[in-house]
């Protein structure tokens, strides 16, 4: 039990990081680092879902879209303060991620992976049939821009936020009754847990968490939405992300939250591959051999890492 | 029930063969649809042009859904880059035609190469993680799907390609409905290629060995089949069958392009699921089903256009999963506890 609260010590190591940050890096680095924290809000909110109900999610590219296209809707068509639009994103995404969740009631694993992933693969196309509301394939640009210091200050304010709100869910009676669910739906429903109840929350707080990092995601565009974003390719960086981080680990989610945000720059760099392409060779290898080689992510690896200093002690 | 699937289990399916009311209704459904479909067709032009293309365009996506079909039955996985692999494998037709070979050439070259690529990946990749949850294994497809669709890029660039056309352009008029010689083309070879599965499944003591390793693996390596091999020659013709639906989609596509199998994918999960996702016959007819009602839809409901095939897929999908979760020739699944 003690893994999944972290110690104040690394919490602060952190915080103070973050603050100091923005006065070391370049404009585009903070960018970067914008780009991780929005991710490290994504990959919080699928490890809530997966790591905790042992539900799995390939769709959630699907409520980044919702709440990013919230922000540029709002945005554009009543001037909304773009930090009330990421509320609303918020909870438009923990509504609509409690309807999937009412499916996902009646199915599981495999079942619930091709629903989500189809979910993922047909949003995008929803945008091109309502193009005058939703801007087509063009997109819809918000009526605000932001700069990267901006977004970089939000995504991170919000990542300390959401994670607090995850430590406070997960370390009580939900939490225990999250990771009931996941260790055996049969001993948890003999225990008194209300199995609906608790699945569907948990796919409504996932969903609001990408959500939000959904429309951060946005305002890190300069503020635009467009459908080609929000590709298949956006909803597997997550589950990677998680994949990567393993369970319940801050340093973990902070792990695959800078693997899945960095990756896609950093190897547009690396000589032969180059480019696009270069990114997803480089993800794809990357994924598969971490599953091989570290079953439980970096969190995982990490836990591993640090019994033997203990039992030395 | 039909062909493909496989014998019962002693005293579990066969019990007196009597019809119950859920095996009825879907009877009693399909040949409603085959009825509907008729009528349809001598009633208008339109509407039989319409069909014929569903049919030649879900007899792709059933050939997809046979292939998920495959390697869930064995391993209770549903494998994501099953499409991606498929368009591998036809960008590889595609380079071997570049150099030279004929279409037929290429074509058969391409399903041993995807044989050996599918069996080659179940060993190094699948089998590590098989035993460790479903999960696993699902990421681990899903790093496929990314890892192929960058190799590809890589390898072909991100600009469309095109194939030579493997049954030319002509057609056949009946009673003015125009059928190309492709659509034709289509349909046999994915039908050809289902029946010798089919056959091998049947026929062969290696397909024998394949069911008895999907059934009952424990039980099956006690009599010596030797399951690990069954399993990896099971992706193996899943990959087969894959490379058969992606060289039939992109002559209908007119286009190669690395994105081509996506929307294709939804339609053959809803096909497969449709079909009850351990029924390879079920995929097949799952996949006429959802080709036939996409290119009606599309045709006759004009809020539906054409970008919204893919959601709509989405839609009766979810519909299916919540109605009849076991398909049409699905078993209900009895877990004990």
């Amino acid at each position: 039990m003690k893994r999944q609260i972290p110690a104040l010590g690394s919490l602060l190591v952190v915080a103070a990081v973050l603050c100091l940050l923005p006065f070391i890096l370049s404009d585009y680095d903070v960018s970067l680092a914008a780009q991780v924290g929005i991710f490290f809000i994504a990959v919080l909110g699928l490890n809530i879902l997966t790591g905790y109900t042992g539900q799995i999610s390939i769709g959630h590219g699907a409520f980044m879209m919702i709440g990013g296209y919230t922000t540029a809707v709002m945005s554009r068509d009543h001037g909304t303060n773009l930090v009330v639009t990421m509320l609303m994103a918020f909870a438009i995404c923990f509504v609509v991620g409690l309807l999937v969740g009412l499916p996902a009631l009646r199915l599981s694993g495999v079942y619930l992976a091709l629903v989500t992933f189809a979910l993922a693969v047909s949003l995008p196309y929803i945008p091109l049939q309502y193009s005058t509301f939703l801007g087509g394939s063009g997109g819809v640009q918000s009526a605000q821009t932001v700069s990267n210091l901006w977004v970089y200050t939000a995504a991170w304010a919000c990542s300390a936020v959401l994670f607090v709100l995850a430590w406070l869910i997960l370390r009580g009676r939900t939490g225990r009754a999250f990771r009931a669910v996941r260790d055996s739906e049969i001993a948890a429903v003999a225990s008194g847990v209300e199995l609906p109840v608790y699945k569907t929350l948990a796919f409504g707080i996932s969903a609001a968490y990408a959500g939000v990092a959904g429309s951060l995601f946005v305002l890190a565009a300069n503020g635009f939405a467009q459908p080609s974003e929000f590709d298949i390719f956006l909803s597997l960086q997550i589950l990677i992300g998680a994949a990567v981080a393993g369970l319940g680990s801050l340093w973990g989610i902070l792990i695959g939250a800078a693997f899945v945000g960095l990756l896609p720059q950093v190897s547009t760099s690396i000589p032969l591959i180059g480019a696009q392409h270069g990114r997803d060779v480089v993800f794809g290898a990357a994924v598969i051999l971490i599953m091989l080689l570290l079953p439980d992510g970096f969190a995982g690896l990490l836990a591993r890492l640090r019994r033997p200093t203990r039992a030395r002690a | 029930m039909s062909s493909l699937e496989t014998p019962a289990i002693p005293g579990f399916r066969g019990r007196g063969g009597a019809l119950d009311a859920s095996t009825a209704a879907v009877w009693l459904f399909l040949l409603g649809a085959a009825i509907f479909l008729l009528i349809g067709c001598l009633q208008s032009k339109n509407f039989a042009q319409l069909t014929v293309e569903g049919i030649a365009l879900g007899s792709v996506y059933g050939s997809l859904a046979l292939a998920l079909v495959l390697v869930y039955r064995a391993t209770h996985v549903i494998n994501f880059a099953q499409g991606e692999l498929a368009m591998f494998t036809t960008y590889i037709a595609y380079a071997l035609g570049l150099r030279g070979l004929s279409y037929w050439e290429a074509f058969a070259a391409t399903l041993a190469i995807a044989f050996v690529l599918g069996t080659v990946l179940q060993v190094t990749l699948i089998r590590p993680v098989q035993h460790r949850s479903a999960i696993a294994v699902v990421i681990v497809t899903v790093g496929l799907f990314i890892l192929i669709d960058g190799i590809v890029n890589w390898i072909w660039g991100g600009d469309f390609k095109s194939m030579k056309s493997p049954f030319g352009f002509g057609s056949f008029d009946v009673g003015g409905v125009v059928i190309p010689h492709l659509y034709v083309g289509m349909v046999a070879v994915v039908f050809a290629s289902a029946v010798l599965v089919w056959a091998l499944f049947r026929f062969t003591k290696l397909g024998l060995g394949m069911r008895a390793a999907a059934l009952r693996p424990a039980a099956a390596a006690l009599v010596g089949v030797r399951v690990d091999s069954m399993l990896a020659i099971g992706w193996g013709l899943a990959a087969t069958l894959g490379a058969v639906a992606g060289l039939m989609a992109e002559p209908s596509q007119l286009f190669l392009s690395s994105t081509m199998m996506q929307p294709i994918l939804v339609y053959a999960f809803a096909a497969a699921v449709l079909g009850g996702l351990e029924s390879p016959a079920g995929a097949l007819v799952g996949g006429l089903l959802i080709g036939v009602t996409l290119t009606l839809i599309v045709g006759y409901v004009p809020e539906i256009s054409s970008e919204m095939q893919v959601p709509f897929t989405f839609a009766v999908l979810l519909l299916i999963l919540l109605i009849k979760p076991s398909g049409l020739f699905g078993r209900r699944e009895v877990r004990r506890v």
